[in-house]
């Protein structure tokens, strides 16, 4: 047994004897550091889930119409989640203003400067009652390409539309009107008139998404928007899908360069801004609901100074024996700092344990899924709350022990 | 007998400062104990005896005059050098053996090798010791409340010893042990003086003084 052996041996037997006591104490870390590590693991968890659905948007470029007021940047305008693309809204694009939408001229030059990067199309879309059967509603209503459908939606049942009166419907509209291949829809109302599809297929649901929400969407062929609303050759928003994500900030630079030169005329916004916006709003949130989690903390870190002071007081004799002995003060503070760390770094321990399990279920009852559990970003929590958590005690322990190590050996021998 | 002076105090004064005024507990000690000397150190209660054992153990210091323990100045000492000096020179022996309570036997006779040596003892220096008085390896595998007041005693003497220091300060050795065990203990100290080691001892009891080479008495703070 060596020096710091011994030492050591006597924090571990000075726990055994006031056993209970220790535990007790420990207990107060254990939940401290679960509090925090789940807490922590659910944040990261948002932030993972968020970041994989905007990540499938990394290589889309939406432009839309700028009247020019705010300046115009590359993406600067694109204003996080409130001031959004039309597509991102399903009420935004109702009240059409006549010049507020991107001309023919200006979707072919926004063509141009994408050259062979990636695929541009055009998107109508307005925002419509629809009946079906005897169930009304409100949905948003896209016009698009048939040529670029099959290339930008999948259909999880169904076929492309063929012909004027084929519609495709959002996984999310159809479950909610119960509609099925072959039912039909009625858009507009009966005053302005009424213009029927047939539902020939369901799109595969697409979560969040920034340059076509089409969950709760009713998607048309360009000839059948066309027919019904009119607004040919005028775009509520060009979307670019790149063939690589990297020459996201290359083609949206030279997409400005060529179209807003003389005069703002439009406005790229790209999935970054978005996701930059979500994630720090989430840190933020992360972070206040982890501070208050560290205030079961701190109230642990109380009872381990009292556990600790009791300690010190209760073995005051033991000092002084050791003390004159020939003893440093620096073995009576370790002696001490190894009793506040064991009893920190076992509640951490156990603590962290528990994390991992009910971490879990926090974070499959808050968001549904545990996809991202096991990756690095979220089980990371879990070290940092035992090293936090240890910490805590140690630094409780740092008073009791150095006033351990400062008893005069006469008094500390004389005590009972 | 050698008569080079291992203790000396000169003129040596401890005063405790209290609100109700100041107390003189040693008034201007001089004495010198030689090199293999056994002294013992009587008075009565209160007399200051204690504070003359803590000045001589270094585990006080002079409020004013001078302390050579071995040759060092220990008015001049840090803490961690007076300390050094308890580890090294000095073996305690207490009235109540003040033994660690959560160490064996073995354990605490070991515990001021491993503060001094900073490693184990791989010689058997702390088993041959105990057996030296007549506790074997079962018997120091017990914690010392496990112990009889003269097994715990010797187990203190061993502990005392096992840095082989040249001064033992004994505090009422036998002021806890019965006469038979209490004659046995004096007869051990009185060996270890007889080969070479210098013995201070505190006690009340003056057949304990008849061991003794030398009895200072000690009254009112000053000595005679």
């Amino acid at each position: 047994m060596r020096q710091g052996g011994i030492v050591f041996q006597l924090a571990v037997r000075s726990i055994r004897l006031n056993l209970l006591r220790s535990l007790l104490a420990a207990l107060g870390i254990v939940i401290g550091v679960i509090a925090i590590a789940a807490m922590g693991m659910m944040g990261a968890n948002m932030t993972l889930t968020v970041k994989d659905q905007m990540s499938e948007m990394g290589n889309v470029l939406v432009v839309t119409h700028d009247a020019g007021t705010s300046g115009g940047g590359s993406s600067g305008g694109a204003g996080g989640m409130g001031g959004g693309p039309p597509g991102m809204s399903s009420g935004s694009s109702e009240d059409d203003e006549d010049d507020n939408f991107i001309s023919e001229s200006q979707f072919k030059a926004i063509r141009n400067a994408v050259g062979s990067n990636g695929t541009v199309y055009t998107v109508h879309s307005l925002s419509d009652e629809f009946s079906s059967g005897t169930r009304d509603g409100r949905a948003t209503v896209f016009g698009l390409d048939p040529d670029v459908i099959p290339e930008v939606l999948a259909l999880s049942d169904g076929s492309y539309p063929r012909g004027d009166s084929g519609a495709l419907v959002g996984a999310a509209l159809a479950e909610r009107f119960n509609l099925t291949l072959g039912s039909r829809l009625s858009l507009g109302d009966e005053d302005e008139g009424t213009h029927t599809v047939r539902v020939v297929g369901i799109v595969e649901e697409r979560g969040m998404s920034f340059d076509l929400s089409t969950d709760m969407a009713v998607i048309l062929p360009d000839e059948s928007y066309t027919s019904f609303y009119g607004d040919e050759k005028e775009y509520d928003q060009v979307n670019v899908v790149l063939e690589d994500v990297d020459s996201a900030d290359a083609t949206s630079t030279s997409i400005t360069e060529k179209l807003n030169a003389r005069k703002t005329q439009v406005r790229v916004s790209d999935a970054s801004r978005m996701l930059e916006t979500i994630t720090s709003t989430i840190g933020t949130m992360t972070t206040f609901v982890m501070a208050i989690a560290g205030i079961s903390l701190l109230v642990a870190a109380v009872s381990i100074f009292n556990v600790m002071m009791m300690s010190v007081t209760e073995r005051v004799r033991e000092i002084g024996i050791m003390r004159s002995l020939g003893t440093q003060r620096p073995e009576i503070l370790k002696m001490f700092l190894y009793e506040s760390a064991i009893l920190g770094f076992t509640g951490s321990l156990i603590g962290a344990a528990c994390s991992f399990g009910i971490g879990y279920l926090v974070v499959v009852s808050l968001l549904g899924s545990a996809d991202h559990f096991f990756e690095f970003q979220s089980l990371v929590y879990l070290p940092a709350a035992m090293l936090v958590g240890t910490a805590i005690c140690i630094l409780s322990g740092l008073y009791p022990s150095w006033r351990a190590a400062n008893l005069d050996p006469i008094e500390a021998l004389r005590a009972e | 007998m050698a008569s080079t002076p291992i203790i000396e105090l000169e003129e040596v004064t401890r005063i405790y400062p209290l609100a109700s005024g100041d107390v003189v507990a040693l008034d201007h000690v001089t004495l010198s104990i030689a090199e293999g000397e056994f002294v013992a150190i009587m008075g009565p209660s209160g007399s200051g005896k204690s504070t003359l054992l803590n000045q001589i153990g270094c585990l006080d210091v002079p409020t004013s005059g001078w302390l050579r323990i071995a040759g060092k100045e220990v008015g001049m000492l840090s803490d961690h050098d007076l300390t050094d000096l308890r580890l090294r020179t000095l073996g305690y022996i207490f009235q109540r053996f003040n033994l660690v309570p959560l160490l064996t036997a073995y354990e605490n006779v070991e515990f001021p090798y491993l503060m001094m040596h900073r490693r184990n003892d791989t010689t058997g220096r702390v088993g041959q010791l105990l057996a030296s008085f007549g506790i074997d390896e079962a018997l120091a595998a017990h914690r010392p409340a496990e112990l009889s007041g003269g097994q715990q005693q010797r187990v203190a003497i061993a502990r005392a010893l096992v840095n082989d220091p040249p001064i033992l300060i004994c505090d009422e050795p036998t002021g806890n042990l019965d006469t038979k065990t209490g004659t046995q203990i004096m007869e051990t100290l009185a060996d270890l003086n007889r080969r070479g080691r210098t013995i201070v001892i505190v006690t009340h009891d003056p057949t304990v003084a008849t061991y003794a080479d030398r009895t200072i008495t000690i009254r009112d703070g000053r000595a005679s």
